[in-house]
């Protein structure tokens, strides 16, 4: 059964030079998002990866080009009430420090003139999402918690009105890594459960594959490939991103990897001696499954824990062997070819 | 000394309660008067800090004249009593004013105007649900300032025919009687003082957020 899902955003020829600089910032971006993706923006600082984010929610005008918000050109909507349609999220966090946890979530509720019970409803819902109940949590100020914690309510805040779209520029970039790797997760859990559709910018490679099931990786304005991280790991459309995946080794790759790009259709019906793991696994737990259990088959199975595929260790271990050609269906992939030519030509 | 201080006070109750009176009433329409202006003014310096520096400039060029010169020069331009009195002693209470008001905004943390604006608050809605709350304890500051200074100055006043304790100084000095003088004096020191405390109660009331750790 195929889905059709709807195209949330949509970039048409999107540009933007910033007065007084020489090269345009972003040039000639033009994507698609559909709705529910979560998709990461991976590039260093000054790939425009943050510019590209900004112009979504009109914090930078777009030199050219437009973007599309469920069809409507952005440009003729009213610019605050289409940015309380999207959730916004700023790695300096900017929670207001004079307003209780509860008032900062309640911020775009109140523009938008619910009523006190809702808001406290609502404030009750978010911070139960984000796992500071509200009971210890809903009185405090931001000063009162940790980084981590003020990360929480800024994610809470940014959904207060339940916005489609968010909006997440390096949200985890100040957070040390143990509290980083925890908020990923939920981040991942909340997707999962909201279905939102997540534009996340980031200059962390792993987090980039981690969380997103279609990244986007930007070199000098440029988008240099929009793809799944399967797709970009082992068919990466230009040298660039060929350098940039070329430093993933066997462990790292296992690592941001999900079971469900290595899934086979089953073979026989699984039983009770079967090993079982999520789609959404990555393939690093798979391998010490393999290892924990000796058997030759794991079952794939989805959030209704229903098994959908199978990994057997055979093809397994093709795929992580196979640099170049590591696709299920054993491809050649465009880097061999070009270094193929290159070398033709030096030849 | 203090007998002949309660003698003179039980004496002339209605002109020391009329001087005081008059001191907190000239004080309070100054410090008025340069919040509404000032404060807007520091304002519009924080959001163009083009405008800042020549703005600043000239306050802080006006708050040297001092306010005795002031009162001076301007009373045959608009005569004497109240109005000069007040005037000068509003250029006085000014630059406090401005310049802690657009350090306030400035001190504001850029990520924090970006996030409200990235949640769709309208630029009147930042101003004053967010950006004035946060600048207000430098604000108030610089009010604190303003009011000591105006309240100490204003004892000037009485020169151009403007009323106040100032008076009870001037006569002190004429008859001259040292406790006459000590009540004009020690009671421009109590105003002073009262008006600051006053000022930081409030200023701590309205900062809850800051105090909490």
């Amino acid at each position: 059964m195929i889905s059709v899902s709807k195209t949330a955003l949509e970039f048409k020829n999107i540009r933007k030079r910033f007065s007084h600089t020489e090269a345009d910032a972003v040039s000639d971006v033009s994507i698609t998002v559909n709705e529910g993706d979560f998709i990461t923006i991976l590039g260093t600082s000054g790939s425009g990866k943050t510019t590209l984010l900004k112009m979504v929610n009109r914090i930078y005008e777009s030199t050219s080009g437009d973007i599309y918000f469920y069809g409507e050109n952005i440009k003729k909507l009213k610019v605050e009430d289409y940015r309380r349609k999207i959730g916004y999220v700023i790695q300096q966090i900017g929670l207001f420090p004079h307003m209780t946890v509860a008032d900062n979530i309640a911020t775009v509720p109140k523009i938008l003139r619910w009523s006190k019970e809702r808001i406290n409803a609502r404030v009750e819902e978010l911070l139960e999402l984000v796992g500071l109940p509200g009971e210890s949590y809903r009185k405090r100020y931001p000063s009162q918690l940790s980084g981590g914690q003020q990360q929480r309510i800024g994610l809470a805040r940014a959904m207060a009105a339940d916005p489609q779209v968010m909006l997440m520029d390096e949200p985890f970039g100040a957070i040390d890594a143990i509290t980083r790797q925890n908020l990923q997760d939920e981040l991942i859990r909340i997707q999962k459960k909201l279905n939102k559709t997540i534009l996340f910018v980031t200059h962390d490679i792993h987090e980039a594959f981690k969380l997103g099931n279609k990244v986007i990786i930007m070199d000098q304005g440029k988008v240099q490939q929009y793809d799944t991280p399967f797709n970009i790991l082992f068919h990466p459309a230009n040298e660039f991103v060929a350098q940039l995946v070329a430093s993933e080794n066997i462990i790292n790759r296992l690592k941001i990897l999900k079971a469900e790009t290595a899934v086979q259709p089953l073979t026989r019906t699984p039983d009770d001696t079967d090993i079982y793991i999520g789609k959404d696994e990555f393939l690093d737990s798979v391998l010490s499954k393999f290892f924990e259990s000796g058997m030759k088959t794991i079952i794939v199975t989805d959030a209704d824990s229903k098994p959908v595929g199978e990994i057997a260790w055979d093809q397994f271990n093709q795929l992580l062997r196979s640099k170049d050609s590591g696709s299920p269906t054993g491809s050649q992939n465009r880097i061999s070819e070009k270094v193929g030519i290159h070398a033709a030509i030096h030849s | 000394m203090i007998d002949r201080i309660l003698e003179y006070l039980s004496e002339n109750q209605d002109v020391y309660l009329n001087a005081v009176l008059t001191h907190i009433g000239i004080s309070v329409a100054v410090v008025t008067i340069g919040i509404l202006i000032a404060v807007p003014l520091g304002v519009l310096c924080a959001k163009f800090l083009k405008l800042s520096q020549p703005v600043q400039g000239l306050f802080n060029i006006l708050r040297l004249i001092p306010s005795l010169a002031i009162l001076i020069v301007m009373m045959p331009v608009i005569g004497t009593g109240l109005a000069p009195a007040i005037f000068a002693l509003t250029l006085l209470a000014f630059p406090a004013i401005l310049i802690n008001t657009s350090i306030g905004f400035t001190g504001i943390s850029p990520s924090v105007i970006e996030a409200a604006r990235g949640m769709g608050m309208s630029p009147r809605r930042i101003l004053f649900t967010v950006e004035f709350p946060l600048a207000f304890p430098m604000i108030i500051t610089g009010i604190r300032t303003a009011a000591v200074e105006v309240i100490a100055s204003a004892a000037l006043a009485a020169y151009i025919g403007a009323g106040g304790l100032g008076e009870l100084i001037i006569i002190g000095l004429q008859v001259p009687s040292t406790a006459i003088l000590l009540v004009g004096g020690v009671s421009v020191a109590i105003l002073s003082i009262a008006a600051d405390v006053i000022l930081a109660i409030t200023q701590k009331r309205l900062t809850r957020h800051l105090w909490l750790n």
